[in-house]
This record gives C-alpha cells, sequence and structure tokens, in this order.
C-alpha cells in the first residue's frame, strides 16, 4: 500500500513536471500552428540560469539563494523565450515548416552552447533542506519536492485558466486558437498574442527546469531534449491546443510510467507511454486529428 | 543523356580516390588515400545516401518523420548483434537484418500512416525513442547499452578487417550512395513516384482521382526505410562498431538540418547536404584544436569547439538566407516543396 502511495505520488510529481513543458507547447501550437522544438531549450535555459545564479550567491543563506535562484531562471527563461519569438520567428510568419526548422536548429545551437561553457557532465544543485525530507502520508514516506511540483503545477494551472478565461488578452488568445483569421479581421494585432504566449510558455518551460532541477538536485545539458520528447507524447495524447486535455494526459503518462516502471521491469515505464500514445492513435486517430485543426 | 553521364562521370571518379596520394591541405588532414582520410570520405558518403533516404519521405512524399534514425539503427544493431551474440556468419547476419529492418519498418509504418501531419511525426518520433530506450536498456546484455557494442571482427570477410582495407570500405560505401542515388532517382520517376509527389502536392486531389494514398505512402516509408537500414549496415562495418549515439532523436534532427541545408526535394541537395554536414562536423571538431581557433578570445573560441552549436546556427541561416537550401542557391523564390510540405502539413 505505501509504495502504491509514493509510486502514485511521485507519478503525479511527474506528470506535473510534464504540464509545465506540455501546456507551452501546447498553446503555442494551438495558436502559431508551430511545433516548437526549442521549448526543451528554454527549459534547459532556465535551468541553468538558476543553477549560475545559485552558484554566484555562496555567501548567503540556502532558501533566499534558492528562491533568487528560482526567480532568475524564470525571467531569463520568459526573456529567452520571447526574443526568440521576435527575431527568430516573426521574420518567418505564415512560414511553418521553416518556423519548425529553425526551433530544431536553435534547440541543437543552444544545447551544444550549453556543453561548451560548462561541460557534459551534471552539477549539483542546491536546494532548501526541507525539499530532501520526507512526509509521511498513509504509511508512506514521500519525499516533499515531489508536493512542491504538485502544487506548483496546480498553480499554474488555475493561473493559466484564469488568465485565459478572464482577461482580454486570454480571450484574445483563446479566439486566436479558435480562428485566428477572424480575429485578424476584426481589427485585433494578433501578433502581440504571439510573444506573450512565447513568453508564458518559456516561464513555464523555466519553471519545468527549475523544478527538475530540485527533483533531479542536478542540472545537466540533456535534460530537456528528453524531458521534451515525453511532453510531445503528452500534448498529442491531450489534444493540441487544449490546456485541460493536456493536463488530463500529463497525469496520465506520469502515472502509468511510474506504475509500469515498479510493477512491471525498470526501464519499461518509457516504453508504456509510447505504447500508449500508438494505442489512443490507433483508437483515435480521426478524433485527434480532428482536434489539430 | 547528360542526365546519366554526370552522376557516373561523379561516382567513376570517386571510386578511382583510393589510387591516388593527392594532397588538399585544408579540405582534409593527409593525403586523400590515407586510411584516415578514406574512412572519413566514406563516412560522408554513407551520410549523404542516408539524406537521400531521408529526402524521399521529406522532400518527395512530403511525410515529415522524426524516426528515421530508428531504420538506421536496426542496420547498425542488428548486424552487430547477429555477428557478435548471436553468432552467425555475415552473409546470414545481413540476411537477417535486411529481414527485421523490412518487418519493422512495414509494421511500424502500417501504424504511424493512420494519422497525417504533426501527429504522424509524434508518433514515428516515439516509435524511434522506443527504439533507444530499448538500445540503453540492454536486454539480455546484447546492445552493450551506454557502452555501444564491437562487432567481433574475427567473424567478417578478410578484406574489410584492417587498417590497410579502409579503400574496401570506401568502396562499398560508395557503391551504396551510388545505389541509393540510382533506386531513388528511378523511384521518383516511376509511376508509384509521380503518385508520391502528387501526395505532397495534394492529398485530397489523389484521393478524389481514385487512388488510395496510405499504400502510397506505405511504399516509400518502406523503401526509404530499407535504404537506412542498408546504410546502417555500410556504417557499422566502417567504424567496426555500434554506439547508441546512432538511435538518438538528435540524430533524427541532424538528418533534417543535412536535407534542409542541401535543398529538399533536389535531385543532388540531399547527397550534398549529408556529405558536407558530415565533411563540417569532423572537420570542425578538428579544426578546434587549430592556431587559428586556439588564439581567438575565449568568448568565441569556447562556442567554436563545438561543432552542433556552427551547424545550428548555420542551418537558421540557411533557413533564412537560403530557403531553398545549397542545391537550390541563386534562386530567389522560396522553393514550392516548402509551400506544399507546409499545406501537407496542416490537413
Amino acid at each position: 500500500m505505501s509504495t502504491f502511495v509514493l509510486l502514485t505520488v511521485t507519478g503525479v510529481g511527474l506528470g506535473a513536471l510534464y504540464f509545465l513543458i506540455a501546456s507551452g507547447l501546447s498553446l503555442i501550437y494551438g495558436l502559431m500552428g508551430v511545433l516548437n522544438f526549442a521549448h526543451g531549450a528554454f527549459l534547459t535555459v532556465g535551468a541553468y540560469a538558476m543553477w549560475f545564479t545559485e552558484s554566484k550567491l555562496g555567501g548567503i543563506a540556502v532558501l533566499p539563494r534558492f528562491l533568487l535562484g528560482a526567480l532568475a531562471g524564470l525571467v531569463v527563461g520568459g526573456v529567452f523565450a520571447a526574443l526568440v519569438e521576435l527575431v527568430l520567428i516573426r521574420p518567418l510568419y505564415r512560414r511553418h515548416i521553416e518556423q519548425v526548422l529553425v526551433t530544431v536548429g536553435l534547440a541543437l545551437a543552444t544545447t551544444a552552447l550549453v556543453i561548451s561553457i560548462w561541460g557534459n557532465d551534471a552539477r549539483p544543485v542546491p536546494a532548501p533542506a526541507w525539499l530532501g525530507e520526507t512526509t509521511t502520508l498513509l504509511g508512506a514516506h514521500i519525499p516533499n519536492d515531489r508536493w512542491l511540483l504538485i502544487v506548483t503545477a496546480v498553480v499554474v494551472l488555475a493561473g493559466l485558466n484564469a488568465f485565459l478565461r478572464r482577461t482580454r488578452y486570454g480571450l484574445i488568445i483563446r479566439a486566436g486558437v479558435e480562428n485566428r483569421a477572424m480575429v485578424t479581421a476584426l481589427g485585433i494585432d494578433v501578433r502581440r498574442a504571439f510573444t506573450l504566449v512565447f513568453a508564458i510558455g518559456g516561464v513555464a518551460a523555466a519553471l519545468a527546469g527549475v523544478l527538475s532541477n530540485v527533483y533531479f538536485s542536478t542540472v545537466d545539458p540533456s535534460r530537456g531534449t528528453s524531458l521534451l520528447i515525453f511532453a510531445f507524447i503528452v500534448v498529442v495524447i491531450g489534444g493540441l491546443g487544449s490546456l485541460r486535455g493536456t493536463a488530463g494526459a500529463a497525469l496520465v503518462v506520469g502515472l502509468v510510467q511510474q506504475y509500469a516502471n515498479y510493477y512491471a521491469s525498470s526501464g519499461l515505464g518509457d516504453l508504456s507511454v509510447v505504447l500508449l500514445l500508438g494505442l489512443v492513435l490507433l483508437v483515435r486517430p480521426r478524433g485527434l486529428s480532428a482536434s489539430f485543426a | 543523356m547528360r542526365n546519366v553521364v554526370i552522376p557516373v562521370v561523379l561516382f567513376g571518379v570517386l571510386a578511382l580516390v583510393p589510387q591516388f596520394a593527392l594532397d588538399l591541405p585544408w579540405i582534409f588532414d593527409g593525403a586523400i588515400n590515407t586510411p584516415g582520410t578514406l574512412q572519413l570520405l566514406a563516412l560522408c558518403l554513407v551520410f549523404g545516401g542516408l539524406a537521400m533516404s531521408y529526402d524521399l519521405l521529406f522532400g518527395f512524399t512530403g511525410l515529415l518523420s522524426f524516426g528515421h534514425a530508428l531504420y538506421f539503427a536496426i542496420g547498425v544493431y542488428v548486424v552487430a548483434i547477429a555477428i557478435t551474440k548471436w553468432h552467425v556468419g555475415f552473409y546470414v547476419a545481413l540476411a537477417l537484418t535486411a529481414l527485421i529492418g523490412l518487418v519493422v519498418a512495414l509494421v511500424l509504418g502500417a501504424v504511424s500512416l493512420r494519422v497525417g501531419g504533426i501527429a504522424f511525426a509524434m508518433v514515428t518520433l516515439a516509435f524511434a525513442q522506443a527504439g533507444s530506450i530499448l538500445v540503453f536498456k540492454n536486454p539480455h546484455g546484447w546492445t552493450g547499452g551506454e557502452e555501444g557494442l564491437g562487432v567481433d571482427y574475427t567473424k567478417l570477410p578478410e578484406g574489410l578487417v584492417g587498417i590497410f582495407n579502409t579503400k574496401h570500405l570506401y568502396w562499398i560505401a560508395l557503391v551504396y550512395v551510388a545505389c541509393v542515388f540510382a533506386i531513388v532517382r528511378w523511384a521518383v520517376n516511376s509511376s508509384p513516384g509521380h503518385v508520391w509527389q502528387a501526395i505532397r502536392e495534394n492529398e485530397l486531389r489523389v484521393e478524389v482521382l481514385g487512388l488510395r494514398p496510405y499504400s502510397y505512402k506505405l511504399v516509400s516509408f518502406v523503401l526509404a526505410s530499407f535504404l537506412a537500414t542498408a546504410g546502417g549496415v555500410v556504417y557499422v562495418l566502417l567504424l567496426g562498431g555500434a554506439t547508441p549515439e546512432v538511435t538518438s532523436a538528435n540524430f533524427t534532427l541532424t538528418l533534417l538540418v543535412m536535407v534542409v541545408i542541401g535543398g529538399t526535394g533536389t535531385r543532388w541537395g540531399a547527397l550534398l547536404g549529408g556529405v558536407l554536414y558530415t565533411w563540417a562536423n569532423e572537420r570542425l571538431g578538428d579544426a578546434s584544436s587549430s592556431h587559428a581557433i586556439s588564439s581567438l578570445p575565449s568568448v568565441l573560441r569556447t562556442p567554436l569547439q563545438q561543432p552542433m552549436f556552427v551547424l545550428g546556427v548555420l542551418f537558421i541561416l540557411v533557413v533564412f538566407f537560403v530557403p531553398g537550401g545549397l542545391a537550390r542557391i541563386g534562386r530567389v523564390r522560396r522553393p514550392r516543396t516548402m509551400e506544399r510540405l507546409q499545406e501537407a502539413m496542416q490537413r
């Protein structure tokens, strides 16, 4: 029983991480039709900005250092993403294939740049001691960082939902996902929403980077790419452009991965997620591609 | 006539390369018939062929796959495993590899082609990722996990072993690339080839004409995958072992980079892109230790020592300023292939 609880909480925590990456991907695809391969790079940039800030603030206590590092990570991730949209994506407006290609090049170049500066090895990231301790729930000793992941993802989901439903910009973004031509025809500059969506996606990805630093207690240059692949799977299972679908799919993928890794055989978790994707697409090929439109 | 003469002359000249001790400073380290240079040249040719097989899918049929590396990796790993772990003979290993490569491509292609556009790209990415996980997981100790797997050279034909026989491997690579070139040219000009290009242009119209795009796409997928598997076989013979990098998603992305740099859907583009990319990747690594680079200030030096950084930036520049790739350099208009692909992706 206690193992099951631990697996469930860890699975939900992992799902939270996937959701943070996939939400931005899904919004960007829904609004702009761009499959953003550079999303993993946003994560990497945010994670390294956090680690770098923390390593420069050697003198102060762990908690403020951690919070400052996290803040720096989010800001750098968001600014980087917005710059990418303005400098690289915008000039190729309406050329989706080229936009995807540019994000591919950016993903490769950013990872290589990070490796060239800080090397290929994982580096330890200091975090408050509380995150390393465990809480007992139904007899299971659960590491506290799982709770941080889950709470953050819930807050982000609620915040994004409120933003999309209650604000004017949210309205424009939702309308743009639904029918971009109509929004433009109504005299609204939808391109400003593009930059905004990229910045939001960048902040969410950087947040995932910061939290993955906590979860793995290290930072390494290849994590962005490996998490991105699962985020892609989540986005496709959940239906591109739908926030709630993404959240649900992230939860399912995280749980399936954890359960299969423990109850079947280690390493099988990743395979079963791939299998799940295959199944979903086989059962509902029309249904899913319909939601892409 | 001209269409046949140029390739024949080019491949003929390339076949004579091991016979001449020509020195090309800057381009290659040693004379072109030294084993080191021959191996680099052979590697360039293998990736040129692989890029052409990818272009068959992407440039000619309009299918954006992110899992092409899987079929290359099947060629690399099945040969290595069959020879080293299953202790079968060389030719049996080749036959097994061809069989497994065909069956996997047929099954996975049949599944993933049920969806189109972005979903297809994602499914192929996921299958390739599954292959990568399998290789890292090292079932029964077959794949060697992260360390890779060396081929038991005592089982190989004598002419393929040893540094003095590099020229034989070079010729095998040349035969491979010539075959891929001929097969792709022939396939694209055949009547199914015309249907592939019609699918790229407008799949709905092909359907309305009473043809089933699904089976044509499957043929294209299986053919491209099989050519990639054959390339994997040449690759593993050339390097004498398998490493897990060839299974990674990044490896497929580099194929995309090669094809786009060279020019999608053109006769020579993919080959050019594959050769140039491989050469640049290798030479940039060497150049980073040269005097010209090491005397630069560290802000410039550090990124320049990562070939992937230079190539990634170069790739972005090509997308921006040479939209048709190197094979279409000098033409101003955005190539039709890109517009068509975009429409195909959005369906």
